[in-house]
């Protein structure tokens, strides 16, 4: 990845500076989007919720947590037998409490959706209990018996960490690359500020860790420091958390201007800073996109103290893979989203960006996008691009272990296993991945399930 | 607009709502208050002889229920720890100041004639409307003797109350105790006694629980704790039922009645209305929210008394008694079956694992189409309601009667009554 803040001087650009706003305006605009509940609230939300049978909350939870049981435990006070519940399926419950878009899954399913609209806010119930007994300082799993095997985990994010929990709690040791110098993966590096403060990220990274019998080796990029053949020679099984490593450019002419920038390297430096006030921002910034990572930037673009922003999508709302949480959440933070319009051009002086010309889109009779031919531009100091990441499979399809990949990623079957024996994947790096944090830590889990029959088996 | 006043038991009151004998009636700022507010009557908290008791600190303990605070209430706390000549002093300017709110004064002094014919003189004197005899309290005068070691032994209620009715002119009001087996008995035991009215029900003896860090029961005094007298909207029903029970006892002899439990608002003073009662008392729910909820119970009955067409509380006083009878009297052949709406339906699966798990397995869970569906299974349905009552959504679950042109049948009559025989 590259560090754009340090290869590149933003201070010189016209537009552009760090620190618009005061040290306590930033720390108060990257603070908890929203607040921890206590125990009287926390109460009060648990006793809302029905215990349903056969709870659609449960069904609709990537990780297939007991819901109601976790609830009702909030509800009498049982708050170790509640985060256990949590944990035993979902070890990163407390940044999935905190980044799931609970909105299209458990709390839409919550049939208080149904009801009134107004579902149990079981995410932060979920962070409620997370939360305490990570504050108790306990390590609540144990080890079972060593078995004797060593796995390697490529990649130390939400899939890649779940994978080697659990592994570690069957037995088995774990020896996990990472390419970057901090484990978590986009828990650390990726999600917005506001959504995982407080250093919570490595929080996590740390409790996970402290079950023992994981090793990290920082540094270690698959393809480069390691291969997959090398690791197949010296482990016992191969887990991939990959990611995605790639991000998908405009197709635009001038693409690689100053003030053109990817929003998942702008956004990791942001993640990194302390105080958020050594990072650059731009007066008029646009983003182009419409998924999540749109969203984070923009919110987080505006709460650095950018005047304007705007978010332009070439399709209408429905179609954005943003949630309408997200979107409404954009819109209250003063972010302009515009609908149907697609990037045609980048204006540039002296070798930075000044603005983007838009041409408006629309569907054809048979429902594809075209551009109507009517154009708009937009004035910009910054520009953002959000449309997407991709898997980068060269190495993983090297000749010496080359996996079979669908779609462009990883082709696994149950359990994540890949075409090579022995070696498994999963999170966003494999097909049919969902881009969810909590999807890559049931991966990781089932994963580490099927690894252990793989290897009971061998 | 309906005419909410009353004369109980000749004692006139504006409206049924008084507030009944304990702390919001122990003194004249709280009871001027309370009738600026636009309270009918207190029982000024239970006057007794001098020197006046003293009381712990550490008083009420609570029961909580998914964040509603107070569903039930106990306390340890006494009779008046004033001096009975303040008491009377301030009774005497509250009745003068306010003469058309009820004046009624809750008495207990030891169970000697002499004591009671002295107080009932004093308390004469200040134009008070009426006396209640307080034969309930449940802690702390019952171990000296008064209170509900009074109102248990029905021979003691009797002759007190004799004592009182020969003492005075003033209507006599006996409160009975829940603490008995039998609320008949003690109820039949004012009556003899020639009372004017009973009011019920007093405290019921309780702990409501117990801290589990200090292993004692709450409120907490010093380490220790003792069982106290329970109240709040938790023993509405056990008021309710004790109030059936004396309506229609034959030998109660339509005796006038003051509900008292868990009356929170103006519904609840209906219910206890239509169970015979001519007035309420209220105490849980004023020392939670203060005296202004008396507005809802006044203007709620009154508006509910003109949507039903009941002009005074005597249009409607009594008639759920009359349906109030012993089980085998009931139609064996009335039969009701559960309806799901689900159109309402949340899909929460209450319904279901109620049934399956605790019933009759009459619920079945489906999936259509991946959809949840519950639907009843007629055959196995006994029609006992818990679904109904288990379903968050209202009306979602129905009760349909099923069992059209049969005739009434109760279990007397049943033919499936091995004693049938012998009941006739």
């Amino acid at each position: 990845m590259s560090n754009w803040a340090g290869e590149r001087k933003m201070g010189d650009i016209a537009g552009i500076a760090a620190g618009r706003l005061s040290v306590d305006e930033l720390s108060k605009n990257f603070d908890d989007m929203y607040p921890a509940l206590d125990s009287k609230t926390a109460g009060i939300e648990a006793s809302r919720c029905y215990f349903c049978y056969d709870a659609p909350c449960m069904e609709a939870c990537p990780t297939g947590i007991d819901i109601p049981n976790f609830i009702r435990k909030i509800q009498t006070g049982n708050y170790r037998g509640s985060a256990l519940d949590i944990l035993t399926e979902n070890i990163m419950g407390g940044a999935c409490a905190r980044v799931c878009p609970t909105e299209i899954l458990c709390e839409e399913a919550c049939v208080r959706t149904a009801q009134e609209d107004r579902p149990v806010t079981i995410g932060r119930l979920q962070r409620f209990s997370t939360d305490w007994l990570m504050e108790t300082g306990e390590q609540p799993f144990e080890r079972a018996a060593p078995t004797g095997k060593t796995v390697a985990v490529v990649g130390a994010g939400p899939a890649g960490l779940a994978a080697a929990h659990r592994l570690s709690m069957l037995g088995h040791e774990v020896e996990v690359c990472e390419a970057r110098q901090k484990a978590g993966g986009l828990n650390e590096y990726g999600i917005a500020a506001y959504k995982v403060p407080h250093d919570f990220a490595q929080q996590e990274v740390d409790f996970i860790l402290g079950l023992g019998g994981i090793t990290v080796h920082y540094g270690q990029a698959l393809g480069q420091e390691v291969t997959l053949a090398g690791l197949r020679d010296r482990y016992d099984a191969v887990f991939l958390g990959l990611g995605l490593g790639a991000v998908r450019a405009l197709g635009l002419a001038d693409e690689q201007v100053e003030g053109v920038y990817n929003a998942v390297d702008y956004i990791a430096a942001l993640r990194q800073s302390d105080t958020k006030a050594d990072i650059p921002v731009g007066r008029k910034v646009v983003v182009i996109g419409g998924g999540n990572t749109a969203v984070d930037i923009a919110v987080q673009t505006k709460r650095l103290g950018a005047e304007d922003v705007t978010l332009v999508y070439r399709r209408g709302a429905d179609a954005m893979s943003a949630t309408p949480h997200e979107q409404h959440y954009a819109q209250t933070n003063g972010v302009k989203i515009k609908h149907w319009a697609k990037p045609a051009s980048l204006q540039v002086a002296g070798g930075v960006v000044t603005g983007v010309g838009f041409e408006y889109t629309e569907l054809d009779p048979d429902g594809r996008l075209i551009g109507t031919g009517e154009t708009f531009t937009l004035e910009a100091n910054m520009v953002f691009k959000a449309i997407g990441q991709v898997f980068i499979p060269d190495p993983v399809t090297e000749s010496a272990a080359c996996l079979e990949l669908a779609e462009g990623r990883i082709a696994v079957g149950d359990g994540g296993a890949t075409s090579i024996p022995g070696v498994f994947a999963g999170g966003d790096c494999v097909s049919g991945g969902e881009d969810l944090t909590v999807a890559a830590v049931q991966d990781g889990k089932l994963a580490a399930h099927a690894i252990n029959d793989y290897l009971a088996n061998r | 607009m309906a005419d909410i006043s009353y004369n109980f038991a000749g004692i006139k009151t504006p409206n049924p709502f008084w507030l009944a004998s304990a702390p919001p009636t122990d003194k004249e700022y709280n009871v001027v208050r309370a009738f600026e507010a636009g309270w009918g009557g207190v029982v000024w908290k239970t006057l007794g002889e001098d020197p006046p008791v003293v009381n712990v600190s550490s008083r009420y303990g609570a029961v909580n229920l998914n964040g509603q605070r107070m569903m039930g209430l106990n306390n340890i706390e006494l009779i008046t720890d004033r001096p009975l000549d303040v008491n009377l002093e301030e009774i005497t300017r509250v009745k003068k100041d306010w003469p058309d709110r009820a004046m009624v004064v809750s008495l207990m002094v030891p169970c000697e004639e002499g004591p009671w014919q002295k107080i009932l003189g004093r308390v004469a004197e200040t134009g008070a409307d009426g006396v209640e005899l307080n034969f309930g309290c449940p802690h702390g005068m019952s171990e000296r003797g008064m209170g509900a070691a009074v109102g248990q032994v029905p021979e003691y209620v009797q002759m007190v109350t004799e004592w009182c009715k020969k003492h005075t002119d003033m209507p006599v009001i006996v409160k009975l105790t829940p603490n008995i087996t039998d609320i008949r008995t003690s109820a039949r035991a004012a009556v003899n006694g020639g009372a004017d009215a009973v009011s019920l029900i007093n405290t019921i003896n309780s702990i409501v629980n117990i801290d589990l860090d200090i292993m004692a029961p709450t409120p907490t005094v010093d380490g220790k704790g003792a069982h106290g007298g329970y109240c709040g909207p938790a023993v509405k029903p056990i008021a309710l039922n004790m109030v059936a029970e004396i309506a229609r006892d034959p030998d109660c002899n339509g005796i006038a009645m003051s509900g008292i439990g868990g009356i929170s608002n103006w519904r609840d003073a209906a219910e206890f209305i239509s169970l015979g009662c001519g007035t309420v008392q209220v105490c849980t729910a004023a020392m939670h929210r203060g005296f202004k909820i008396v507005d809802d119970m006044k203007t709620g009955l009154a508006n509910w008394m003109d949507a039903k067409g009941y002009k005074t509380l005597d249009d409607f006083r009594g008639l759920a008694s009359a349906n109030v009878t012993d089980w085998n009297q009931l139609n064996m052949n009335y039969d009701i079956k559960a309806r799901i709406n689900q159109d309402l339906c949340i899909k929460c699966g209450l319904c279901h694992i109620a049934c399956e798990d605790t019933s009759h397995q009459a619920i079945a869970a489906a999936r259509v189409a991946g959809d949840r569906r519950y639907e009843v299974v007629d055959q196995e349905c006994v029609g006992c309601n818990l679904c109904m009552h288990v379903c968050p959504v209202d009306n979602c679950i129905t009760m349909e009667r099923v069992d059209e042109g049969k005739p009434y049948m109760n279990w007397n009559q049943d033919p499936r009554n091995p004693h049938r025989t012998a009941a006739e």
